[in-house]
């Protein structure tokens, strides 16, 4: 395979944009806001974040009111004592973890979480993890995995759990063939695509994560995998360590993303054109009726996105493709060449592609595009209007269920909105 | 370690950043890694500031920690300069970045910058939010208005005669919880005594205005966990008095006038302050409120204030008091002690929580914590202190402070127990034929007839259940029974008064072991009561 002089390799679509890499600062959250969503997906599991403070108050700014309503997260604050000597923080971490499997019996699985400063220290969580395992096992398993911004960004912290589960998922007997779901998805969308799959005859169907931690799916040889998500570069990895194999697809977002995705998996199946179109097609259908009237305010309208989850590039091009829009810049705060391929491919030509960030610049970058809608995170977004520019916080893209034919008008009404809004306050 | 799921005070980079965000021509660069940026969306979403705040984080990664570290912190702290030009700099370490002992301050001098630099040592693992904004504050104090200190030994010269008496006020940042409208009530009183405010800081100020601190005569330390440092600084190095009381609620801004016009060599205001809340408290429709009981909870100087106009003014019990901050653990204590309560110092949302079960108040004033506890305990609530959510940064004026703060006050505390009494009512009416669940609100025009519900104009009601909040024992399988002829002379007697008579009764019978209260126990018990 040959490469063109931006990295990329030049066989992976019709169209190469160019992708500017940047270093500088990150406007971004790290991977412990991550457990916000994970802890509701999976309900009897409890994730520990050993680290600062700052972690703690990370976690409770990220959470919002969720912090009141007893979460199945924490954080044990390292504090001057434990800075004094390692082993006097394993003594204290065995301490914090056996009074908290005590006040909640319910839980059956526990994540020690890694941040900057347990990373920075060196606490060996892995080895924590086997103690703590040995100790509570079998009522309660233990794992870790970091969420640290030093090696994170947002969901990537799905990607570290996720990756610290599949070495927990058991041996498929056998090579019987079935299809793994990667990615957090919102129930009622699980649900969606479970019907879908059915009428494709596509099965078993399992999800990683599924809706408990401690039952995980089985893998083997037969498995094939889907990502549902697109920043799950280690778990991909581990799946295929496993033995797994995947199936390349776009990312199931808009009509046409969906299609393509549930395609995908029903071609590998084995299932024929005409099936597949009499199952996709009332659901595309529904999906573009439901994107029709958002489509007359985005139409023709410029978008910049600001790197934040990595959906931004499979968002443009639902955007560009389904709604008319003209995607300026698209920043991700990483680019996984191969998981991202079908979608670089179908992106307009003329859009820059970024990768990581240096806020100051890409700020610049931004102010002089001039575009109808910037995708910014929280910190940005009111700055941005008080420039006059419009913008949608990025942050809600992640907790919405936004996959699936079903979902795909309230996709495009997330960004409509603002522009509607501001279109009303300035008549 | 400790395990933590809420946090009452962030970290103290956060309260350096308050400072910063604060002030202007100020930036701070913070050596962090990626994801400390969260901090900024407290002051853009929270405080809805239109701004970004004026801070350049660093942000190294994992793959930086093998030596060059150090060389992204100088290249940060150069660009920052070239980018915004600020008029002086803060550099410092965020917790990850103390670990890695890069020394911001060594580093930034030797980039030989054409402005003041100042480092700052926040301790992230032994110290808070509040203590980080009080020693950011006090660090540029020192920096700023340093140079200008009177020599050692002299004293401050007179007010030039014919000169206005001046103060600057110290204390509010970014943020603050009512710090911007405290800043203006607190400017209209020392203006109507003639007082120039000269300088207010770290909210609004630049560093030149730090320079010229010490031309004021005296300083007002509205907050003092921010300002108490710098003021004490600035009381060594130019001479100046600072206020003690904090003017939260009638009394205390009647002290505070009191103090500022001895300070300032002028005569106190005769004139009453234009407060509404004095004559409020005393209207008969207040009555109700004597004798209520009251939790209260926040940082130390919003938590005293509240306890003296909760006991003093509106003539409610304090039952119980307590602070996050450890660091003015001694306030909350002597002010425990003169209600005859146990102080609770912790930063634990749990030891929080028991207090108030413990208590039982009926009413309780706290942060944004505390309101959900109350709410979870059915509990009516009220917010004094930070932590605080986005609607406690309102549109609205709404000081704490002078004679409009105590208007905002009795509002903002009655309100709840406005709703509290409205919600009991309720409760007593449920049997009632206006009030039954099946009836719709009189405003859409009751659709069910009460026949067609089956329910007459005189219910054979079981007993109501007496509201969990007031009486918690009552829900716990009291054995006392109601006989006929009682429980229906009990619903002779007014219904704001019939759960309280209830109560009373139970607790008569059950404490002389009667089993099944008749006409005879309610009376007596009325008897017993009334003594």
């Amino acid at each position: 395979m040959s490469a063109s002089p931006n990295g990329l390799p030049s066989d992976i679509g019709c169209i190469t944009p160019p992708v500017l890499r940047e270093r500088g600062q990150h406007e971004v959250f790290c991977g412990l806001t991550g457990i916000v969503w994970l802890h509701r997906k999976m309900p009897d599991a409890f994730f520990l974040v050993v680290g600062s403070r700052t972690c703690a108050h990370l976690l409770q700014s990220a959470a919002g009111v969720m912090i009141f309503a007893e979460p199945r997260f924490a954080t044990a604050i390292i504090d001057e004592r434990d800075l004094a000597g390692l082993a006097d923080c394993n003594d204290e971490l065995d301490r914090v973890v056996t009074r908290l499997i005590e006040r909640r019996p319910d839980i059956r699985m526990l994540f020690l979480v890694g941040s900057c400063p347990s990373e920075v220290i060196k606490l060996d969580l892995s080895r924590a993890a086997q103690r703590l395992s040995r100790r509570f096992s079998p009522k309660v398993r233990v794992l870790n995995y970091s969420g640290s911004g030093i090696e994170t960004t947002f969901t990537q912290g799905e990607d570290a759990c996720l990756a610290a589960l599949v070495g927990e998922m058991p041996k498929e007997p056998g090579t019987a063939r079935s299809l793994l779901v990667v990615g957090a998805l919102a129930e009622v969308v699980e649900d969606q695509l479970l019907r879908h799959f059915a009428a494709l005859g596509v099965g078993p169907v399992r999800f990683l994560p599924g809706r408990s931690a401690a039952e995980l799916p089985a893998i083997g040889p037969g498995t094939r995998y889907i990502l549902a998500q697109p920043f799950l570069g280690d778990t991909a990895r581990a799946l295929e360590a496993r033995g797994a194999i995947r199936i390349a697809a776009p990312f199931p977002l808009g009509a046409e993303g969906t299609t393509a995705w549930l395609r995908a998996a029903a071609e590998t199946w084995g299932c024929g054109d005409d099936r597949i179109r009499a199952v996709t097609g009332p659901g595309e259908a529904r999906a573009r009726a439901a994107c029709a009237g958002h489509r007359a305010k985005l139409d023709g309208k410029r978008i910049f996105f600001f790197p934040d989850s990595q959906l931004e590039i499979p968002l443009a091009r639902f955007l560009a493709r389904e709604l008319g829009m003209t995607p300026i810049e698209v920043g991700t705060p990483y680019l996984h060449r191969a998981h991202m391929a079908e979608e670089i491919a179908l992106l307009p030509e003329g859009v820059l592609l970024s990768e990581g960030q240096h806020v100051e610049r890409q700020l610049d970058r931004c102010r002089a595009a001039m575009p109808d809608l910037t995708v910014c995170g929280l910190g940005l977004a009111n700055p941005l209007e008080a420039e006059g520019m419009t913008t949608k916080w990025s942050i809600e893209l992640v907790f919405t269920p936004i996959q699936g034919y079903d979902q795909a008008g309230d996709l495009a009404a997330l960004f409509a909105r603002p522009l509607d809004r501001r279109a009303r306050l300035e008549r | 370690m400790q395990l933590a799921v809420w946090t009452y005070e962030g970290p103290p980079h956060i309260g350096a950043m308050r400072v910063a965000t604060a002030m202007r021509g100020v930036h701070y660069v913070l050596h962090a890694p990626q994801g400390d940026t969260y901090a900024d969306l407290l002051f853009t979403m929270i405080e809805r500031r239109a701004e970004r705040p004026p801070v350049t984080y660093t942000t190294f990664q994992a793959r930086d920690l093998g030596g060059d570290t150090a060389e992204l912190f100088k290249a940060s702290v150069r660009d920052a300069y070239e980018r915004f030009r600020p008029e002086a700099m803060l550099v410092g370490a965020s917790c990850t970045a103390e670990l890695i002992q890069d020394d911001p301050g060594g580093l930034a001098r030797t980039l030989g910058l054409p402005i003041p630099v100042v480092p700052l040592e926040l301790p992230a693992y032994q110290r808070k939010e509040n203590w980080g904004a009080a020693e950011t504050f006090y660090q540029l104090v020192r920096a700023m208005a340093g140079p200008h200190a009177l020599p050692p030994g002299m004293k401050r010269p007179p007010r030039a005669s014919g000169r206005a008496p001046s103060c600057n006020l110290l204390g509010p940042t970014a943020l603050g919880f009512r710090h911007r409208d405290d800043v203006a009530e607190v400017r209209g009183l020392l203006e109507t005594m003639g007082i120039e405010v000269l300088i207010v800081a770290p909210l609004g100020a630049t560093p030149a205005d730090l320079a010229r601190l010490g031309e004021a005569d005296f300083n007002v330390v509205m907050y003092p966990e921010v300002a108490g440092q710098a003021a004490a600084w600035l009381k060594r190095s130019f001479g100046q008095p600072a206020t003690t009381v904090v003017p939260i609620g009638l009394d205390a801004t009647r002290r505070f006038v009191a103090e500022v016009a001895a300070l300032a060599g002028v005569q106190a205001a005769a004139e009453e302050t234009a407060s509404r809340m004095a004559w409020y408290s005393r209207s008969v429709d207040s009555t109700y409120l004597t004798g209520k009981r009251v939790f209260i909870f926040g940082d130390a100087t919003h938590a005293v204030a509240a306890a003296h106009v909760a006991q003093h003014e509106l003539a409610f019990e304090v039952v119980g008091i307590g602070t996050y901050s450890r660091e003015f653990a001694r306030e909350i204590r002597e002010a425990a002690k003169s209600y005859g309560v146990e102080p609770l110092i912790s930063d634990d949302y749990l030891d929080v929580e028991q207090a108030i079960i413990a208590l039982q108040p009926e009413l309780v004033l706290g942060t944004q914590m505390e309101r959900h506890i109350a709410k979870r305990l059915g509990i009516p609530c009220a917010v004094i202190s930070a932590p605080v959510h986005v609607q406690d940064f309102p549109a609205r004026h709404s000081p704490q402070m002078g004679a409009e703060g105590a208007n905002v006050l009795f509002d903002t505390w009655v309100h709840p127990l406005m709703m509290g009494l409205e919600e009991h009512l309720l409760t007593m009416f449920r049997e009632d034929f206006e009030f039954h669940d099946g009836a719709a609100p009189s405003h859409l025009g009751g659709k069910h007839a009460a026949s067609e519900l089956g329910i007459g104009g005189a219910p054979a009601a079981p007993p109501l259940p007496a509201p969990a909040a007031v009486t918690p024992h009552a829900a716990a399988g009291d054995p006392v029974s109601w006989g006929s002829d009682a429980e229906r002379e009990l619903r002779k007697i007014p219904f704001f008064v019939r759960g309280k008579a209830r109560r009373n009764t139970e607790r008569y019978a059950a404490e002389r072991g009667i089993a099944t209260i008749t006409l005879e126990t309610l009376y007596d018990a009325k008897a017993h009561f009334a003594r």
